[in-house]
């Protein structure tokens, strides 16, 4: 069932007409072209679900492919374009988001989870080690060992 | 009338789960055995009851039976068979009675191959599995009931999605269910142990053939899942970071997490809370997964119906089940023991610390996941985290952990000799440091981080097959005798070796079509060569044909290499007129290495068409550690420690020590 969004975004889009990038809007430079397909995979296609406006058919994200085109022209750098298109079409656009005050969490998530998971695992480390007397037999553990070997008669 | 029989089986398996529910539990208040082993009957009738009403929903599809608005909705006359019967789960009712099937399937193959689980805990899993049911039942019956008939019986049906309409996907949802579903196994257990009180190795070595069933059947169906992607969407890409997709990746996650957690319980009685609240967890993430799936909450364009009534209902079973077990944790979890004690370089504390990772990567994927909705909620701000966010946050964490994975096996449970672990380390690190520089002599050094990718995927498959060895006794024994030793490993050990080699794999083939694939898109003339790395890809005639129930276009792409022949690729473009949909086949030839893979797109109108050639590095060896992956779940199910029906006395011989 995983992919049936992504597979309906995409007969969506292809069902009344295909968009898909074709030779007409490319660049003949390769290197330009690189370039585009690069800044088009991170912009997000607005009437998809998830697909960048490089994969999309959708005859928005060929606009703005060639809205992007369109500004390498005018001599943009990457970010440039980038920006420029955030600003007409808002942060959403951007499959990468932006760090900012409302991301922060966002970006700080990877270090903030191996961090906590560093320190409970030192933090269990020195519980144990400060609870003595568990490393010999308690009258508990051998009944527990006898219900074990009960356990598994039945 | 056969259909209101279907409709009756499904009430009966609701009368069943209830009996379930309640019966064993009053058995364990009043310590009646007659009572408990209800259980075991009860989720046998349960299971007949959901059984019947799936095969009445399937002959419905098979019969064409469009007096169904189920059938109506997502079948057609003209499809093939398979997508009949495939057509099946390929909605939303379909895919939910799928779900309580395989719930069922669970509870009875515990009634029958969990005899050597004592009754008491049994029964207590059983009827938590029952209660899980009941909620799902209820969904099912009232929200989303799929024998619901048609007003009036129109001569056709709408048809299926044709993008469904493919091997691949076909049993891409069974296999997922499989996972997604299974893992409700270990949920039971661990609150069966909450109940109870009882948690211990015994207790680890009875869940552990479930969460294996589960992790392997959820490790191919993601798989089969991703490879449909790979060949069907046509521009090569297999693995998208779409909030469904995720879904399913953070029960994987966490659920590897929990398959290394209960090992520890079992070898050395510890982190006993720890693995319960992982199981917990695991399932929590699956059923949050249906939720997210089912709702549409984060998914504005969605396959199936997305009723917010639907929603609600599958929220509120989320808070009763979720936090239900959470509390029930809070409150008894404390009268858990802690266990046995490890020092820092340990085994235990190496699967630890593989935990805290496993649970960090799923930390990431679930705040990425859930943050737009969340900041939306918050301060109505719109944001995307897309596809660039998870490989920038989610790849160094995956990367860490798998670093240490190389370095787990080397450790010795309860205390290692910290200076022996390094060594073999330092030896292992250096010869896959060597190996990195052949792959940067041979793809370039222009990719640094690709480079350290293929270095981590390298390490740990160097490191596994440097602990296999060590196990066989090399260097120092003969090749026959360490052949033996191999071989007379436990089969636990090869799922093991098998499944981190696996991943290993996998994660090369990941690094190697990330970094290094090639792609042109053009518009070509018949006969044009077009040079794609070391290849040449000429479309060479277009034909139209006719399928079952689509027209296609066949192209015939050869590819050459230095001249030579090398393969004929057949993409293919089709169309649907039932759906009124087109879809792509991409053509894919498989060489070791890597995929030759072309797709066929429009005529431009003057003989041309569009194109799009790639050389995929790596893609197979995606499917192989896949594959490898799942079978080593399996294979570690045959130990002979879990093996249904080993004799008991043997069971304890085998592992004297614990």
């Amino acid at each position: 069932m995983i992919r049936l969004a992504l597979a309906l975004a995409v007969t969506l889009m292809t069902a009344p007409a295909l968009h898909a990038l074709d030779a007409v809007e490319m660049f003949d430079d390769p290197v330009e072209e690189a370039r585009a397909r690069e800044i088009g995979r991170a912009l997000r296609c607005l009437v998809c679900q998830n697909e960048s406006i490089f994969d999309s058919n959708a005859g928005l994200a060929r606009d703005l492919r060639v809205l992007v085109r369109d500004r390498m022209s005018a001599g943009d750098s990457d970010d440039e374009v980038i920006a420029y298109v955030a600003e007409r079409y808002g942060d959403y656009v951007l499959l990468k988001p932006r760090v900012t005050t409302q991301t922060y969490l966002l970006w700080g998530a990877p270090a903030i989870f191996l961090g906590l998971g560093g320190l409970s695992v030192l933090a269990y480390h020195r519980r144990r080690r400060q609870a003595p007397g568990e490393v010999g037999l308690s009258d508990e553990d051998r009944a527990k060992a006898q219900r074990l070997l009960q356990g598994e008669k039945s | 009338m056969i259909i209101e029989l279907g409709h009756l089986a499904l009430w009966l398996a609701l009368a069943a789960a209830l009996v379930q529910a309640i019966v064993p539990i009053w058995g364990t208040h009043t310590r009646s055995a007659s009572a408990m082993r209800v259980a075991d009957s009860a989720a046998q009738v349960q299971f007949l009851g959901v059984a019947g009403a799936f095969a009445v929903l399937t002959w419905a599809y098979v019969k064409s039976d469009f007096s169904l608005i189920n059938v109506v909705m997502n079948s057609h006359s003209a499809k093939p068979m398979l997508y009949k019967v495939t057509g099946v789960w390929a909605n939303h009712e379909g895919s939910m009675l799928l779900w309580v099937l395989m719930l069922a399937l669970f509870g009875v193959l515990i009634s029958v191959f969990g005899r050597m689980i004592p009754v008491v805990m049994r029964s207590t899993v059983l009827a938590v599995q029952a209660m899980i049911g009941i909620g799902f039942y209820l969904f099912l019956l009232l929200t989303s009931n799929p024998f619901l008939r048609a007003p009036q019986t129109p001569l056709d049906g709408q048809g299926m999605n044709p993008l469904l309409q493919d091997p691949g996907v076909a049993f891409h949802p069974p296999l997922l269910y499989l996972g997604y579903v299974g893992f409700s196994t270990a949920f039971s257990f661990a609150v069966a142990a909450l109940i109870t009180g009882r948690v211990d190795p015994a207790w680890a070595r009875w869940m552990r053939p479930w969460v294996l069933i589960a992790w392997s059947g959820l490790t191919a169906g993601i798989a089969l899942g991703s490879w449909w992607a790979y060949y069907e969407l046509g521009w090569g890409g297999f693995w998208f970071w779409d909030p469904v997709e995720n879904a399913s990746f953070m029960p994987w996650l966490i659920g590897t997490a929990l398959l290394h957690s209960a090992i520890v319980v079992e070898k050395r009685n510890a982190l006993l809370k720890w693995t319960i609240l992982l199981a917990i967890l695991t399932f929590s993430l699956s059923l949050m997964g249906t939720f997210l799936v089912r709702s549409g909450i984060l998914t504005s364009v969605h396959a199936f119906a997305t009723d917010p009534d639907r929603g609600i209902f599958i929220l509120g079973l989320l808070v009763v089940y979720i936090g239900g077990a959470l509390s029930l944790f809070a409150w008894r979890g404390s009268s858990i023991g802690e266990g046995g004690v490890f020092s820092i370089w340990s085994r235990e504390s190496g699967l630890l610390f593989n935990n805290m990772g496993l649970a960090a990567a799923t930390g990431v994927v679930f705040v990425g996941t859930l943050y737009p909705l969340f900041l939306e909620l918050a301060n109505g701000a719109k944001i995307t985290v897309g596809a660039p966010y998870f490989n920038q946050a989610f790849l160094p964490v995956f990367g860490i952990l798998m670093f240490f994975a190389g370095i787990g096996p080397f450790l010795s449970w309860k205390r290692a000799r910290p200076a022996v672990v390094l060594r073999k380390a330092a030896i292992g690190l250096g010869l896959s440091a060597v190996l990195t520089l052949g792959v940067g002599l041979i793809a370039g050094f222009d990719e640094p981080v690709g480079l350290f990718g293929a270095f981590i995927a390298i390490w740990l498959a160097v490191a596994t097959l440097q602990d296999l060895a060590t196990r066989a006794g090399l260097p120092k024994a003969s090749p026959s005798v360490a052949l033996r030793r191999v071989i007379g490993l436990p089969r636990s050990s090869w799922g093991l070796y098998m499944g981190h080699l696996g991943l290993a794999i996998a994660a090369a083939g990941v690094v190697a079509v990330s970094v290094w694939k090639d792609e042109t898109i053009q518009t070509v003339q018949l006969g044009t060569p077009i040079e794609v790395g070391p290849y040449a890809f000429s479309l060479n005639e277009v034909v139209n044909d006719t399928g079952p129930n689509y027209q296609t276009s066949i192209a015939t792409v050869t590819v050459t290499r230095d001249g030579e022949l090398l393969r004929t690729l057949r993409p293919e473009r089709r169309f649907y007129p039932v759906e009124g949909q087109p879809t792509t086949e991409a053509g894919i030839a498989t060489l070791w290495h890597g995929d030759i893979y072309a797709v066929l797109g429009d005529p431009d109108g003057r003989g041309g068409f569009v194109t799009r050639y790639y050389y995929n590095p790596g893609v197979p060896w995606m499917w192989l550690g896949g594959v490898l992956m799942a079978l080593a779940a399996l294979i570690s199910l045959t130990d002979r420690r879990l093996r249904v029906g080993a004799p008991t006395r043997r069971l304890r011989a085998a592992q004297p020590a614990e």
